[in-house]
């Protein structure tokens, strides 16, 4: 059972080697978001610094949104989500598997980009380090929290905007935990609220590893009959 | 009256709450009685129809749903 | 087809002698609830605008809460409805439970809307501002209506009825187990950047002459929400009667 989770772990990262698509583009996405907020609110640098933590999060936010979509969708239009529903491997752990992917894919390259994006909008330096750790503590969630959402939609034409619509309120906590956990840090509060921020943070994440597989695995089911 | 209407002066926020309350209410009622009508009018005209036969089609059809 | 057990004559029963049961029952329900709960929050609005006295600190807009609690409440009791209702179709498969989920949720998005609104309302002349970020409930209900919305529109985006239970049901389970992570991140945030004066929705304490016509507007409010509820719950058999109909004259090429 386990070699065969690890196929298919190793297939969807080669695919998405091959492919290459999501996890760049959703790094472009985040970059051109980053780039746009200086030239909506101004160039003002003590501004753009207080707000770094909060942009580089809701823009990392909906940049893994619009990777969501291809989560199951390519392999229900080859039929291969068929083959894997009746395979070896139970529907809970191959959700696991596309959701590891995932976060290899998008989430990894996200995270490593956000720090040099962060120059962009003046992020001071010390926030730096608890911000980037912050997000490779809570991206995790990001993918096992949106696989629920894209096993919801699969099947559907247009479904990824409902995907988005669907998953962004799950996202929340993360959202809420993760800037507090990056503010926290850099003393924006006091140090107690931020070793709490980052514990809530892991909590969450973990939770998603126990609900999210559960739930894409039965969306799955509801959706491939 | 007129006291009663003015709400302390903050009629103009007391009668909004109280009268948008109502109107969705009101439109909620509505709507859910107009689907049921509209529902109801439209399954006896398809029954009439066809008569019996597709009620058992229809069922049978159902149960293929649920496979 | 040929293939037919057993199974599927049980699941044609359960699916047909129920919802039949359910529409006889339901019909002898829906008139004198309906008028019970005019009569209850005909008597809860004599009290809430007449004759109860206005809050010493708040004066006249105390009446808004009359409305907005109540309104908020069944907000909360709506998506409780689903949740339930959703995991009963999951485990059961009981074939009213979808029906009842689906139904409950345009009721609670409604009532979510309404409280949304009059909290506004009641924001404005108390806090100065209509929308206050630093009051947790204010915000929570902005999500719930956002939760709402989106399980409706996943109902209305899968066509065939029985995928789009299923698929929905998962979604109401996996936000009601969301539901409490998010209120209490909201209240985290909240706490992490103190609002300088936050006016808090329980904060004068509630007067014994307040409990009356409160009490009355939730009950009333709340028989109301059933109501509504067996009346869509009807709709929705119905609709399913149609669409099984409506195929069973296409397969049969009469529709055609």
């Amino acid at each position: 059972m386990s070699r065969a989770f690890l196929a298919l772990l190793l297939r969807d990262l080669r695919l998405a080697a091959r492919l290459g698509g999501g996890g760049g583009m959703a790094v472009f996405f985040f970059l051109v978001v980053i780039a746009i907020v200086p030239l909506g609110v101004g160039p003002d640098r003590p501004l753009l610094a207080s707000l770094a933590p909060g942009m580089l999060w809701v823009a990392l936010l909906l940049a893994a949104l619009l990777t969501l979509d291809r989560l199951f969708q390519a392999d229900y239009e080859d039929g291969s989500l068929d083959l894997l529903s009746t395979g070896p491997l139970p529907l809970e752990l191959v959700a696991v598997a596309k959701a590891l992917a995932h976060w290899i894919v998008t989430g990894l390259p996200l995270v490593v980009s956000a720090p040099l994006l962060g120059v962009l909008l003046n992020l001071p330096s010390a926030a730096a380090l608890p911000l980037t750790l912050a997000m490779l503590i809570g991206t995790p969630a990001l993918s096992f929290l949106g696989s629920v959402g894209a096993a919801l939609t699969v099947g559907i034409r247009r479904g990824g905007l409902l995907a988005s619509l669907l998953v962004l309120p799950f996202y929340i906590p993360v959202l809420i935990f993760g800037v507090g956990a990056a503010a926290a840090a850099s003393g924006g509060f006091e140090g107690e609220a931020g070793r709490q921020a980052f514990l809530l943070l892991g909590a969450v994440t973990l939770a998603s590893f126990a609900v999210g597989p559960l739930a894409a695995a039965a969306a799955l089911r509801a959706n491939l009959r | 009256m007129t006291d009663f209407l003015n709400m302390g002066g903050y009629a103009a926020f007391v009668w909004p709450a109280y009268g948008l309350t109502a109107a969705v209410i009101a439109g909620l009622v509505w709507q859910s009685i107009a689907d049921y009508r509209a529902q109801t009018a439209l399954a006896e005209k398809l029954e009439q129809l066809s008569g019996g036969r597709v009620r058992r089609a229809a069922s049978s059809e159902r149960d293929g749903e649920v496979q | 087809m040929a293939g037919m057990s057993s199974l599927s004559a049980a699941q044609r029963f359960h699916a047909y002698a129920n919802p039949a049961r359910f529409m006889a029952l339901s019909s002898r329900l829906v008139a004198p609830l309906g008028m019970l709960s005019a009569l209850v929050i005909a008597a809860g609005l004599w009290f809430a605008l007449v004759a109860s006295p206005p809050d010493y600190q708040q004066g006249e807009t105390v009446r808004i809460m009359y409305v907005h609690v109540p309104s908020a409440w069944l907000a909360m009791f709506g998506y409780s409805v689903m949740a339930v209702a959703s995991a009963v179709a999951l485990i059961f498969r009981h074939p009213l439970a979808d029906v009842a989920a689906k139904s409950a949720a345009p009721i609670g998005a409604a009532f979510t809307f309404l409280a949304l609104v009059t909290g506004s309302l009641w924001g404005r002349p108390m806090w100065g501002t209509w929308w206050e970020w630093g009051d947790a409930r204010l915000v929570s209900m902005l999500i719930l209506l956002f939760l709402y919305l989106g399980y409706m529109a996943l109902w209305a985006t899968i066509e065939e009825p029985v995928r789009a239970a299923r698929a929905a049901a998962v979604l109401a389970l996996v936000g009601s187990i969301n539901l409490p992570v998010i209120r209490y991140s909201v209240d985290w945030w909240n706490t992490l950047h103190q609002p300088a004066s936050v006016f808090r929705m329980d904060g004068p304490t509630i007067a014994s002459s307040m409990l009356l016509p409160l009490g009355l507007m939730a009950l009333g409010f709340t028989v109301l929400f059933v109501t509504l509820l067996l009346v869509r719950m009807r709709a929705e058999i119905m609709r399913r009667r149609v669409r099984n109909l409506r195929l069973a004259r296409a397969a049969s090429g009469a529709g055609a």
